[in-house]
């Protein structure tokens, strides 16, 4: 049986962030003295910054990201016309067991207006952990919101399968990472696919096809074109292609060519009717007529592999689901992490997805 | 056409590209397999760690057909999984496992096992690796060696390579883990040699060097000139749980010692090694176990001693003593307590003493190595009305609660200049809030890399049985001395504080 979760809550109208800041020090060291194994996690802030109206939806989000969850979460709810702050905190823990120790996690819901969003650094950094690393989450835009922050930010989560144009969520990403490192949902889609290409290219022998592909194609759900293009700007960049402007054919189709020193590689983004966000499978072909796809499937990917002499052969790949909330609870992790492959993928897509106009 | 050296595709990937491999369990219907390695091999597989084609053969002694041995391993995984099984990962896994019964010396085992791995092969449509994994009894290790030998499974096909992964213990004592060493080696290549102590695969036990060597803080006082003494502690609450059969023949020595703690003792003391790299960090632990000098036996009764559980209570709850537990000789005289005093002869450490101890039924479980600094050379502060400056102490506990803790002196709140111990503190748990991967999940994926970084060497075994090999023979040969015996539930036999120097005390449980 799951031992059950203890909360301490504080809750204030018409606050102040130094208020908040007492009010979380204060339940830590109350929590503290009464079961002295009990202490706080110290791994990550998480500032998300939400519309009021979506709260509860980012929210229920948040509590599926599984084993990952940020130390102190600090959910900022905008409403539109509202001038006051309003905040809870609450401090979640199991108590502990015998000796060992018990865990506290914070989370803190502070109300707020767009009034406050140019000035919100003021609000979020008495508020935050200190000598931590603090990741920034605006899954409604809130560009102002972003901007503010900035300055606190070590880490900024971002979606660009969430833009509706690929090649803006692309240029938003490029700039956002100038200036902070950028953990991107629509990359870590594409994770599954990335790892397994590796693998298959990494026998020795296999190696030498890799300069040989001269086709690839990406197929993903409607609007996960930024996933699609990542993951053949990864391609790109991790072969040195010179990628080329792609076109549109057929409604949602991307069709185009990289520059691959004495060939080119078609490169093919398709659209599918998948209901998840992200890749739904992937094809790399070398001219001699060996191709490899790996398409999403019940318990893992489905790999499809074609001989040059036309034999096929098909298997599972293992691997389960991890859902967008465990996608999410990925994202946080790599707020720890440093990835130098995705600038270099996220600049080639660029290249693959220019701006409209 | 570019020649291809390094595989572009990996850079930046969390999870390194295994090849593709068929992993043989011999003893497949043990203990070992039911709780740890097809758990372990579930979750390698959740997580979609395992290679793009993975095929898995169990070997042992009962008979099953394919699909009884499916349903045995589902009920392992269910039961043992750290993370809830999805039933089509589990299906997958199980799916297409082959299951071939029969006894480890019956050359027709190899046969079907060579033919099986044949089909395999043929169906991937190019040579997988072979990891054959010694899941079994250590006396039937030299058996499958040789037969894998003679049936040719030890030789590595063009793309695939032959590996085998070989159990705890390796050997009973000196003797025998270099008889072993020599028979593994005629069948198979040192660079195929995989011996498992599993401590080394988990996170903290790793961490050990990270905290030493990712540190400039530490490394400084490491040594000889700052270090007053060490204690390493591998302290359990429980009893022999039923194993009579096992512990009877092993003991806390060779149980826990030779292994567990003298790998932790190896990693606290080496020199830096140049890279993170399997013969690099092992030239180092080597180098270390060698200036270790093993005592003569004469001289074992001043630096180890040994002892038994007694009645005693744990718990709250009455508990019987070593001999009179079930499959225990009354007149026993295997030890359940270990405790040594072991010096290195080296420039870092000479003089420095390191004392370990490990038991059975003590008050609690606890793992850790205390390092303890030398005192302050001049003290201007009285000590009148506190405990006074205590030597600082950096503990780093692998169990439970792993993390790390230095003891500080700091000025008591008032008028007066008086100085107690403080502790600073770092535990994983409040760090890194995800669950750490079992250790083994960790080394049958290295075994699956032919990373051994993290397995022990020939060499490095034989080092370390030779350390203890004196103290078991020691203890052999004396068959009159009493053996002292402690209440279980206790901090250990008070005879043990007679290893210490003056001035020493060991560290409360």
């Amino acid at each position: 049986m799951e031992a059950a979760l203890s909360e301490d809550i504080w809750t204030e109208c018409n606050t102040t962030p130094d208020a908040i800041d007492d009010a979380l020090r204060e339940l830590l060291r109350a929590r503290h003295a009464a079961n002295h194994l009990l202490v706080p996690a110290r791994v990550l802030n998480l500032v998300v910054v939400v519309d009021r109206s979506w709260k509860g939806e980012i929210a229920n989000r948040l509590e599926r990201v599984g084993r990952y969850h940020a130390s102190r979460t600090v959910l900022c709810a905008v409403e539109p016309g509202r001038t006051t702050i309003d905040a809870r905190v609450v401090m979640s823990y199991e108590e502990p067991t015998g000796d060992a120790l018990g865990v506290i996690l914070e989370q803190v819901e502070i109300d707020l207006g767009e009034v406050h969003l140019a000035n919100l650094d003021n609000v979020i950094d008495p508020v935050r952990a200190a000598e931590i690393p603090t990741m920034i989450w605006c899954p409604h835009g809130h560009l102002e919101a972003i901007n503010a922050l900035l300055a606190l930010a070590d880490v900024i989560l971002i979606d660009s399968d969430d833009e509706p144009e690929p090649a803006v969520a692309l240029a938003r990403a490029a700039e956002l990472l100038g200036s902070v490192y950028v953990v991107d949902l629509a990359w870590l889609r594409t994770t599954p696919w990335r790892e397994r290409l590796a693998a298959t290219f990494d026998p020795p022998g296999r190696r030498e096809l890799l300069w040989q592909i001269g086709r690839i194609a990406a197929r993903h759900q409607a609007s996960s074109t930024a996933s699609a293009a990542l993951l053949a700007g990864w391609l790109a960049s991790r072969l040195h292609w010179r990628p080329t402007p792609l076109s549109r054919h057929d409604g949602d189709e991307l069709r185009g060519v990289a520059h691959a020193g004495d060939h080119d590689v078609e490169v093919q983004l398709d659209s599918s009717d998948q209901v998840v966000p992200g890749l739904t499978g992937v094809t790399v072909a070398v001219p001699g007529g060996w191709s490899l796809s790996l398409d999403r499937a019940s318990g893992g990917l489905c790999a499809r592999r074609r001989s040059e002499d036309g034999t096929e052969s098909t298997w599972q790949v293992l691997g389960a689901s991890r859902g967008e909330g465990g996608i999410l609870g990925e994202g946080v992790r790599q707020a720890l992490l440093r990835d130098p492959t995705y600038g270099p993928a996220l600049s080639c897509a660029r290249e693959f997805c220019p701006a409209v106009g | 056409m570019t020649a291809v050296t390094e595989n572009p595709l990996a850079e930046g990937l969390e999870r390194l590209p295994v090849r593709p491999t068929a992993l043989v369990i011999f003893g497949a219907t043990g203990d070992l397999a039911h709780r740890k390695l097809l758990p372990a091999l579930y979750n390698l597989a959740h997580e979609g760690a395992l290679p793009e084609r993975f095929e898995l053969v169990a070997v042992s002694r009962s008979h099953h057909a394919d699909e009884e041995f499916q349903a045995i391993a589902r009920e392992s995984v269910q039961r043992f999984s750290r993370t809830k099984p999805d039933p089509a990962v589990l299906d997958g896994l199980l799916a297409e496992m082959r299951y071939i019964p029969g006894l480890f010396d019956d050359d027709s085992v190899y046969g079907d096992l060579g033919r099986a791995l044949d089909e395999l092969d043929d169906k991937a449509g190019y040579p997988l690796s072979r990891v054959f994994y010694l899941a079994t009894a250590p006396q039937f290790f030299p058996i499958i060696i040789g037969e894998l030998g003679k049936a040719g499974l030890n030789a590595t096909a063009e793309g695939g390579a032959s590996r085998v992964v070989i159990e705890k213990p390796f050997g009973y004592d000196l003797a025998s883990a270099r008889g072993l060493n020599a028979e593994v080696l005629e069948v198979f290549d040192e660079s195929q040699v995989f011996r498992i102590d599993h401590y080394l695969g988990k996170e903290t036990v790793q961490n050990l060097m990270a905290f030493r060597f990712a540190n400039a803080l530490f490394e400084p006082v490491w040594n000889r000139n700052y270090v007053d003494h060490v204690q390493i502690t591998a302290a359990e609450d429980i009893g022999i749980e039923g194993r009579a059969g096992y512990y009877e023949g092993a003991g806390a020595l060779r149980d826990l010692v030779q292994n567990h703690m003298l790998q932790l003792l190896a990693l606290l003391t080496m020199e830096p090694p140049t890279a993170f790299e399997a013969n690099r960090l092992r030239d180092e632990k080597l180098k270390v176990l060698e200036a270790i000098v093993p005592p003569d036996l004469a001289s074992v009764p001043t630096m180890a001693m040994r002892a038994q559980y007694g009645p005693g209570g744990q718990g709250g709850v009455r508990v019987r003593g070593y001999r009179e537990e079930d499959g225990v000789a009354p007149d026993s005289r295997t030890e359940t307590y270990a405790a040594l005093r072991l010096r290195i002869s080296n420039w870092r450490w000479a003089g420095v003493p390191f004392y370990l101890r490990t038991g059975k039924r003590l008050a609690r479980k606890l793992t850790e190595i205390a390092v303890q600094l030398k005192p302050v050379p001049h003290l201007a502060f009285q000590s009148q009305g506190s405990v006074g400056v205590q030597p600082n102490q950096i503990v780093l506990t692998v169990q439970p609660d792993e993390g790390v803790s230095i003891s500080l002196g700091a000025k008591i709140p008032g008028a007066r200049m008086r100085i107690r111990p403080v502790n600073m503190e770092f535990h994983y748990g409040t760090s890194f809030v995800s669950q750490s991967p079992e250790a083994y999940e960790r080394l049958i994926l290295d075994a699956m890399r032919g990373d051994a970084t993290l397995f022990t060497r020939n060499d490095e075994i034989e080092a370390l049985w030779g350390i203890i090999d004196p103290i078991l023979t020691a203890w052999k040969q004396d068959t009159t001395t009493p053996i002292p015996q402690y209440p279980a539930g206790s901090q250990g036999p008070p005879e043990a504080s007679s290893l210490l120097e003056p001035g020493h005390v060991w560290r409360r449980l």
